[in-house]
């Protein structure tokens, strides 16, 4: 059969969603960003939500999420993202509203402002993109680095005693009462993505029901911030990242199932 | 038994050349054009046309969403 036979409109089974807007992506090739953004807006377009949900920016390799995503967005100041999100939703309780944020964003500056916005049980949702590394910036160690991983900061690797070990901030959160749905994915195979779509349709379906705080890690590469090809950066994740920041959900309908 | 068959177009202006979909397809029908795009990648494209069954697993790895999959089932 002849290719220009199978390339018609009725027999297309995937595009990219509408609601990515045609700007190039302004992120490294092989990042896990453009495929979380694509998931967040392919279940904004199936849950028919598009005129209704909010998200908010933060500062680092996203901070033109508002480019790509073709939803109202605000900017917020570097870690206040869930603060913003915070007063959006009590001012406007129907719309839907998330945060975009990375693991210097979420994770170091804006620690507090996550962990107080999870304690209070907002009503939102949090996408956490974690990469163990500052991307934007240069490479340099962020709080997820992993113990003797190489930065830009840490040339001879993290030393736990002079700079503490990672820690993680998903288990820390899913302690609190006011979560709802915490858990952890990836997105650097066709299997894994599809368990992120499902994850965040939980958490944007828990947020309409009013049920509280969502939050979804997403294990991420960052290949120009390792150092490494695309490829070799997914295989390094699976070695190296999987095995301290297991997959999997840590809190479904407000009870730990992992601790 | 049926066949399904497939075919994937891909956005050549927009693909940065990051091999996950070639590395991600099970029946191997991608590779990477020798040929570079306007930035310089070299841009993925159907290596192997008749191994294509539309499986969609490249299009959805693809960090930038540039592969559009088709699909037909033959009797």
């Amino acid at each position: 059969m002849d290719i220009k036979e199978i390339i018609k409109p009725e027999n297309l089974v995937y595009k990219r969603t509408p609601l990515m807007t045609d700007a190039t992506l302004s992120y490294c090739p092989g990042c896990g960003h453009g495929t979380i953004h694509r998931l967040i807006m392919e279940v904004v377009e199936e849950m028919g939500i598009q005129q209704e949900i909010i998200g908010i920016a933060p500062v680092g390799c996203a901070v033109l999420a508002y480019e790509f995503m073709d939803v109202d967005f605000t900017e917020a100041a570097h870690g206040r993202a869930p603060a913003v999100a915070t007063g959006i939703k009590r001012l406007w309780p129907g719309k839907f509203v998330f945060t975009y944020q990375g693991d210097g964003d979420l994770a170091a500056i804006g620690t507090g402002e996550t962990i107080h916005a999870c304690n209070r049980g907002e009503n939102i949702t949090i996408f956490f993109v974690n990469n163990g590394i500052y991307g934007m910036t240069g490479g340099q160690m962020a709080p997820t680095t992993l113990e003797g991983m190489r930065s830009s900061t840490t040339p001879y690797g993290r030393n736990s005693t002079a700079m503490g070990p990672p820690y993680k901030i998903t288990e820390m959160i899913a302690q609190l009462p006011g979560t709802y749905y915490v858990t952890r994915q990836s997105v650097h195979k066709p299997g894994p993505v599809r368990k992120a779509k499902k994850a965040i349709r939980i958490a944007l379906e828990a947020q309409k029901e009013n049920k509280g705080l969502s939050f979804i890690e997403f294990v991420s590469n960052c290949n120009s911030g390792w150092k490494m090809t695309p490829v070799d950066s997914n295989i390094w994740m699976e070695e190296n990242m999987f095995p301290f920041y297991p997959m999997g959900d840590i809190k479904v309908e407000g009870k730990l199932v992992k601790n | 038994m049926a066949k399904v068959k497939g075919a994937i177009v891909v956005e050549v202006e927009r693909c940065k050349g990051c091999q996950v979909c070639m590395v991600n397809c099970p029946t191997d029908t991608i590779g990477m054009e020798e040929e570079v795009n306007g930035k310089g990648y070299h841009y993925a494209y159907m290596k192997n046309p008749d191994y294509c069954t539309g499986c969609t697993n490249c299009a959805v790895v693809c960090p930038d969403g540039v592969i559009t999959v088709y699909r037909v089932k033959q009797n």
